[in-house]
């Protein structure tokens, strides 16, 4: 468990869904507890429809817990929408850039959205940018940039305000080996930097070792199954059998229905 | 790309000729109050285009389209607003304006002589209620294709509703409003010459009345081609609105 002020604190939260063929209800998350402290990166690991993204989509506040207590900062993410102003920001599993905006135009959108100046706002999505190695394709597209470089561009747009937490899902899941590992170490590299709290979430094990400071494995519906921490001392060997242990973890676990 | 276009406009231009060449040849067969020249018809056309007393008559008309057309839109887009973000508000309005569409023009046209007396207002009645609701259903189904992942990503910076209306709702449905005043504009300027015709005293469709009381065969074309003409230069005009506002999309270099 974190230390004793969590960012994110999550006590007995469940969510459940009506099955679209209006037989019962379909559980997604089951009397979930966990919490994140500050500086923290967590990644969140779990097969594909664990639940892993509705946890994602209740501390982003994008929806409501069935029953149970989500707290983010202190608040209820749901109910005390406003209150997340500028202080989370997402990369989601898909660039989600706005095809009508350039790359500069998409990084200053969450600035815009703040009302911050003009000039500022220009200036630290053109920095963003250029962290990100993004340099002179301020003026184009979507379209006309790769796939990498789009979900550059949304992590960019994510720093840019300048948020106390970051959320992650999956972003790098559609990219090439070679690009998603540059970019996940770009990513570690900046929220360390920024002194920032992430949860990362991946249903790949290596991914989440590699980033994870605390790797939770979810079962279906969302529950932790396993929880390990890891660090830079943490030997070849350890990791070995941590992996070898996630590994056994996931296997046992049934398909969701 | 070029040579794409140009061969497009020779095409273009072929296909007119073809069918002035056809009506010359009718106007040779036929008597002329039937089917007068075509240098006839073109020089009754450019005669309403430089004299002024006429011009006005087509400027009229413009004025026209464009005042129904705005008022559609204006009221129209409200309407999309309010039915996209309440099921209910659907329910009340989305039948009546179905129920609108199957009212003839025509219909419109005896139901605003038979309400109202001034003549302006008769015309922009008709219009507004000719063309509200092919307004509405199109920016409503612009509205509905917003994509859900660009709101949920918009959400997650807390826009306020303005905010949101600003960065996301505005561009996502610029390309069906588009879509719509380009079908609108050709229906308004077919509803605008029968409100003319009927109870107008200016006006391409006036005019046009007065030379079917001439017998006045020339004179029908020219005004006509004066309406035929102005839709052509505002499609024109929205084309290059929307090569502008949609510059952004991907082109393939492969025709369909």
């Amino acid at each position: 468990m974190a230390s004793a002020d969590p960012v994110i604190r999550f006590r007995d939260v469940s969510k459940s869904f009506r099955r679209p063929d209006g037989r019962g209800d379909f559980v997604a998350v089951d009397k979930l507890s966990f919490e994140i402290g500050k500086g923290e990166i967590v990644a969140v690991l779990g097969k594909t429809g664990c639940g892993k993204s509705t946890m994602f989509n209740i501390v982003a506040g994008l929806i409501e817990p069935s029953s149970g207590e989500a707290r983010v900062i202190g608040h209820d993410p749901f109910r005390e929408f406003a209150f997340f102003r500028g202080k989370i920001g997402i990369v989601f599993q898909n660039d989600r850039l706005m095809p009508w905006r350039s790359a500069l135009d998409n990084v200053r959108l969450g600035l815009q959205i703040l009302d911050t100046d003009a000039g500022h706002a220009n200036e630290s999505a053109r920095q963003w940018l250029m962290r990100l190695g993004l340099s002179g394709h301020e003026n184009d597209y979507p379209h006309a940039l790769s796939g990498g470089m789009r979900q550059r561009v949304s992590i960019a747009r994510a720093f840019a305000v300048d948020p106390e937490i970051l959320l992650c899902d999956e972003p790098f899941s559609s990219l090439d080996e070679m690009t998603a590992r540059d970019l996940r170490a770009e990513f570690v590299r900046l929220v360390r930097l920024n002194n920032k709290t992430a949860v990362f979430i991946t249903h790949q094990i290596n991914e989440a070792m590699e980033i994870g400071d605390r790797v939770l494995v979810f079962h279906h519906p969302a529950r932790i199954a396993y929880e390990t921490r890891l660090d830079a001392s943490t030997s070849e060997e350890k990791r070995r059998t941590m992996h070898d242990d996630i590994m056994r973890v996931l296997s046992v676990e049934q398909a969701p229905t | 790309m070029t040579n794409s276009r140009t061969m497009r406009v020779l095409q273009a231009v072929a296909g007119m000729v073809v069918l002035a060449a056809g009506w010359q040849i009718l106007s040779y067969v036929f008597s002329h109050y039937l089917f007068p020249p075509v240098p006839e018809i073109i020089s009754r056309t450019i005669e309403v285009l430089i004299t002024g007393s006429l011009l006005v008559d087509v400027l009229l008309t413009a004025g026209r389209i464009f005042g129904g057309l705005f008022g559609a839109f204006i009221l129209g887009s409200i309407l999309a607003l309010v039915i996209g973000q309440s099921k209910t508000a659907e329910n009340f309005i989305a039948p009546v304006l179905t129920f609108f569409q199957g009212i003839p023009a025509l219909s419109w046209v005896v139901f605003a002589i038979i309400w109202f007396h001034g003549i302006e207002f008769r015309v922009l009645f008709i219009m507004v209620m000719t063309t509200l609701p092919a307004f509405t259903f199109q920016i409503l189904d612009a509205f509905r294709s917003m994509s859900k992942d660009l709101f949920e990503m918009t959400m997650a910076f807390r826009p306020s509703r303005w905010t949101l209306f600003r960065f996301l709702i505005v561009p996502t449905i610029v390309p069906g409003i588009l879509t719509a005043w380009k079908v609108n504009l050709g229906n308004a300027a077919r509803v605008v010459v029968v409100a003319e015709l009927v109870g107008a005293t200016g006006g391409v469709g006036y005019q046009l009345l007065r030379q079917q009381q001439l017998f006045d065969m020339a004179g029908a074309m020219a005004w006509t081609l004066q309406l035929v003409l102005f839709v052509l230069v505002v499609q024109q005009t929205i084309n290059a609105i929307e090569n502008w506002a949609l510059r952004y999309r991907a082109v393939s270099e492969r025709a369909m």
